[in-house]
């Protein structure tokens, strides 16, 4: 890759999560589903979360249809979540809603992204953004027990 | 007969000269969503508002007179444009959208009656099915699909059945905005008259494809967009027969469509007034009426001719891209590429040949039966003008064939 914006939105880290999504099964049983939809792009996925009586995600899952940031997105969240508490993964969810859209600064210390900071460079691509978000907002109506969500 | 002369065509658009990303020549293969416009249609606009705004039909000022004047006789331009003989049987409008709403809820809302019928097809784009739907849910009537082949064309056997003496109207794209199908519209007009029928042709894709004559086809209704022909967008026409427009009531009430007004009663404009309330986009108008004189003055014969040349063209190139499925092979088709590889959704190729300067549409279409018909979420689609040329294909299947690289390596 020669130019500097894809290097930023295509990163191999990306592109190998879309060739081989981490917890891309449809999770059963579990405790929290949602279903979200992108309908300017038409990607369509599922999230899956068993939630711990004490309020820790002991899984996450997601399954669907979406172009390569929203599949990489999907992948890096459930596995980001996995392990943390339902505060914990509403905070992370605002984090990365700040980070994709140039709130927050990935370089600043305060923030807990890790390798999620990957998605830094996508506010670049003001249309892109959603595809990057739609498995967060997602997997947040699904702790709020929504049914479905949609990006517009 | 003299060569088109393309890189002088390409002078006059202006926007081609625009870099794109990373500094990147612009490579605009979005022409089905809009067109861009040439100088002269800019040139009009501007000049319009430096020189004669003032609103129309309505002062006795020199400026107004001006303006009016100039108003008229963009419609005087359509109307030659499509080959009708009556000025007054063409309606501004917003664009190709709300001409086919006019349409349905003036035309609609009087004739078609509970388990009347309307015909479109599964082709239509979005604002060729919603109004209907619309319709349907108001007064209850029928709406029939004409389905298409794998190759995206209309089977028109399937058409026939669909037509009976409930049928009072067929709605129907002339060039399919994602699949690039010309129909033969002639015959589906033919076939709905000798059932009674009316017959509505979305002509958005087709005024830039090739010449139209609304006498020959005998279409009752005819609608298109100016920003897809050089001009303006927030301007469009109606083309409607002298008999169905007298007899349709209007569609909106207000300034300019009304005769005389009491709080006891109201009496209508004659045509096409009746149609047009409010002050209209009359800088737009004005320039679309520009777009027309710009196309007519360059060789009908030529651009087709070129245009088929692009189509050859892009299907030779696109074809050897590795995993690249054209959706959209009809034998009658305008240079518009609809099509998926394997392995790389759609939004991600429109990303990465952006960042080689290549402007293409990515996702549905606004034609979602299309894309559940071939079982796909979307497809990238480029749409070419008589502006683009082969070398601009080339590049675009080079970018093509760096971006599977990126995914595939």
């Amino acid at each position: 890759m020669t130019t500097p914006h894809n290097e930023d939105l295509y990163q191999q880290v990306i592109l190998e999560h879309n060739k081989r999504p981490r917890n891309f099964v449809e999770l059963s049983p579990c405790s929290h589903e949602a279903e979200g939809y992108n309908p300017l792009c038409g990607d369509h996925l599922h999230v899956y979360l068993r939630v711990s009586d004490s309020g820790v995600i002991e899984e996450a899952a997601f399954h669907g249809d979406g172009c390569a940031i929203s599949k990489a997105s999907g992948s890096m969240m459930t596995v980001a979540l996995k392990g943390k508490t339902v505060a914990e993964a509403k905070a992370l969810f605002e984090e990365f809603r700040k980070l994709v859209t140039k709130e927050l600064d990935p370089a600043s210390p305060e923030q807990h992204l890790g390798k999620l900071n990957v998605f830094s460079g996508i506010w670049k691509y003001p249309s892109r953004v959603k595809c990057a978000i739609l498995a967060w907002h997602t997997m947040n109506g699904a702790l709020d027990q929504k049914k479905t969500v949609s990006t517009e | 007969m003299p060569v088109l002369d393309i890189d002088k065509i390409r002078r006059d658009f202006p926007n081609l000269a625009t870099r794109g990303r990373d500094d990147k020549p612009i490579i605009y293969f979005d022409n089905a969503a809009t067109t861009f416009k040439p100088c002269q249609v800019i040139a009009s606009t501007h000049s319009h508002y430096c020189h004669r705004t003032a609103n129309i039909h309505r002062g006795v000022h020199y400026l107004s007179e001006e303006a009016t004047a100039e108003y008229e006789s963009s419609r005087e331009k359509v109307r030659d444009f499509l080959g009708t003989r009556n000025t007054f049987e063409i309606i501004f409008t917003k664009g190709s959208t709300e001409s086919i709403n006019l349409v349905a809820a003036s035309y609609g809302r009087r004739f078609i009656k509970q388990g009347d019928e309307v015909i479109i097809s599964e082709m239509e784009h979005h604002s060729n099915i919603v109004p209907w739907q619309l319709l349907r849910e108001e007064t209850g009537c029928v709406l029939k699909v004409i389905p298409f082949n794998d190759e995206g064309e209309l089977i028109l056997e399937e058409y026939r059945k669909l037509l009976s003496p409930r049928t009072k109207l067929v709605s129907i794209v002339h060039v399919s905005n994602s699949l690039g199908t010309v129909n033969p519209v002639k015959d589906i007009i033919r076939l709905a008259h000798a059932a009674g029928a009316l017959a509505l042709v979305d002509a958005a894709q087709s005024v830039s494809h090739a010449p139209i004559d609304v006498k020959d086809l005998d279409c009752d209704f005819l609608v298109f967009s100016g920003h897809k022909l050089y001009g303006p967008t927030g301007v469009g026409v109606l083309y409607g027969k002298e008999k169905l427009l007298e007899s349709m009531p209007p569609y909106q009430g207000g300034g300019d469509m009304i005769l005389s007004v009491t709080f006891e009663k109201t009496i209508f404009n004659r045509l096409p007034y009746k149609f047009e309330a409010g002050t209209p986009n009359i800088a737009g108008v004005i320039s679309l009426g520009e777009a027309i004189s710009y196309v007519n003055n360059l060789d009908a014969g030529q651009l087709i001719a070129y245009k088929k040349e692009l189509l050859a063209h892009g299907h030779k190139v696109l074809s050897q891209v590795p995993g690249l499925r054209m959706i959209g092979t009809a034998k009658e088709k305008a240079p518009i590429f609809s099509f998926v590889i394997e392995g790389i959704h759609a939004h991600d190729i429109g990303t990465l040949v952006d960042r080689e300067g290549v402007a293409i549409r990515t996702g549905h279409h606004c034609t979602q039966p299309v894309m559940k018909h071939f079982g796909i979420p979307g497809t990238a689609r480029a749409s070419l003008a008589f502006y683009n040329t082969k070398e601009e294909l080339d590049i675009f299947a080079a970018a093509l064939n760096k971006s599977i690289k990126v995914f595939h390596d």
